[in-house]
């Protein structure tokens, strides 16, 4: 019996709600299934599971809130064998609930079991500073619920401040969730400042001429429905992906004061979400796909986001992150970086510029790339070189 | 199929990329892009919705003509006159649309 818990789904993420269960006990699922649905603050994330198997039991209520590593559902693993029907009850993982309940309802209704054994939450969640506590009591908020975002944890007098103004907000309708731009915005806030605080950026940038990818597009293109067309945006991922799997030092993870290169290239591709808000779910092994493959995967990719179903392992995984402004904006965007990962890569919209080609001017297609690099991990020589692969890849845009 | 019918689609598909934005109060020669705030991928999805809604194929190299909402009418009008007497819709496209 294994148990499936609440999933850490980015460094600051402290807690999730459960606001949906897509399977029942007895059934059986596969590692990649969607299991159940959680309302976080980037918006509901879709929970794939990592373990195949039968559900034994689900522990956790709808539309509770659950810090990080609370078991979710008990899964029986394939192989194990069927648990006794009335002789023996499982495990005795809950030794004070009465035994005549049928074991599925039971857990139902069962409050979410203590964090006792989370070691760092539990720990994190003893701290409170004492306004806050204050404040928490006179409102009657239940310091169990608060994320504390203050050191190692601690729970703020900001922190119990947010809380409130959640419980005095009118009570939400459906699953309407996933579009708070809002929690999307403090979300945002808590990385990228974590980020500022603690990455040394540098950054570099790099005019490239695409041309050649235009011109191939035009070609590729013109016998396809728009529905299989491609755009200039596949290219600069596929590329970018490319440099990354022939550049570790730019793709990975920066914890613990040490780097952990990747062994995929699981590249964060930064949507925008009407309204403003922004998310940046991983296209996975976007190295190895297809530019047809990772083209209909960033469209369904850009599609799910926009319409909030992201899965729990796009959220999670990017391994770095690129960042395109598209046909409109400006040239060039100086990106921060995501933690924990160590770079980002900004591409900004393709102009049109005199250029020198064999030794006489003409017009070209320039786009600006830009990298912003974590001095931890890197320096800038190893930036320039990474950078400068991207735009050569984009020269050969048949061997993408 | 009538300009009305050309009109609806068109205000229909733009709608399910920008939906709070009210499509009839859109300055018919403002850019779209700009007035929508819509990328190249929501373009794109523009113009495959558009696609298979009324049969019409729309070459990149025409994309420029569907960047303003009178643009975008005015270029449907010509290919469906165009290609009247010919073939209807690509298989999906919706008959019931068709006047």
């Amino acid at each position: 019996m294994v148990e499936f818990r609440m999933p850490s789904l980015g460094p600051d993420m402290e807690a999730g709600k459960l606001v949906e269960w897509r399977v029942k006990p007895g059934d059986r699922v596969k590692r990649g299934d969607i299991v159940a649905v959680v309302d976080t603050q980037k918006g509901a994330i879709e929970i794939e599971i990592y373990q195949s198997g039968q559900i034994e039991q689900l522990l956790v209520n709808l539309d509770t809130k659950v810090p990080v590593g609370t078991p979710l559902a008990r899964l029986r693993v394939e192989g194990e064998a069927e648990p006794g029907l009335a002789a023996a009850p499982p495990p005795p993982t809950a030794p004070a609930a009465p035994s005549a309940a049928p074991p599925a309802v039971e857990a139902l209704v069962r409050p979410p079991p203590p964090p006792i054994s989370m070691g760092p939450v539990a720990a994190a969640r003893a701290r409170v500073s004492p306004v806050a506590r204050r404040l928490a009591e006179e409102n009657r908020i239940d310091l169990s619920t608060v994320a504390g975002s203050g050191p190692g944890g601690a729970i703020t007098y900001a922190d119990v401040e947010r809380e409130l103004r959640k419980a005095a907000a009118p009570p939400e309708g459906k699953r309407a969730l996933w579009l708070d731009l809002g929690a999307m915005r403090t979300a945002i806030a808590a990385a990228m400042a974590r980020s500022k605080r603690e990455i040394p950026h540098y950054y570099l940038e790099h005019q490239v001429d695409v041309t050649p990818c235009e011109q191939w597009l035009t070609q590729k293109n013109a016998p396809r429905p728009p529905n299989s067309r491609l755009l200039i945006g596949a290219l600069a991922i596929k590329a970018a992906a490319l440099a990354a799997r022939r550049f570790p030092a730019f793709n990975g993870f920066y914890r613990d004061n040490k780097f952990e290169p990747a062994q995929a290239v699981h590249l964060g591709v930064a949507i925008a979400i009407r309204g403003g808000g922004l998310a940046a779910p991983a296209l996975h092994d976007a190295d190895r796909l297809s530019l047809d493959e990772l083209m209909s995967r960033m469209r369904d990719l850009v599609q799910r986001t926009r319409s909030g179903r992201i899965r729990s392992s796009e959220i999670s995984d990017p391994t770095i992150t690129v960042s395109s402004l598209g046909e409109r904006g400006v040239e060039a965007l100086y990106g921060i970086i995501y933690p924990p990962q160590v770079a980002i890569v900004g591409f900004g919209k393709v102009v049109t510029r005199p250029w020198v080609v064999d030794g006489a001017i003409g017009l070209r297609s320039v786009v600006t790339i830009t990298l912003s690099g974590d001095h931890r991990v890197s320096d800038g020589h190893a930036g320039a070189l990474f950078l400068a692969e991207i735009g050569r890849l984009l020269q050969e845009p048949d061997k993408l | 199929m009538s300009e009305i019918d050309i009109r609806k689609v068109v205000q229909e598909e733009l709608n399910n990329i920008a939906p709070e934005i009210d499509i009839t109060s859109v300055d018919p020669a403002a850019d779209l892009r700009e007035a929508l705030d819509i990328d190249s991928m929501d373009f794109l999805n523009f113009i495959t919705a558009i696609h298979h809604q009324l049969g019409v194929d729309i070459p990149e190299t025409d994309y420029s003509k569907l960047f303003t909402l009178a643009g975008t009418i005015a270029y449907l009008k010509a290919k469906l006159k165009l290609s009247k007497g010919s073939a209807g819709p690509p298989s999906g496209g919706q008959s019931s649309l068709s006047s």
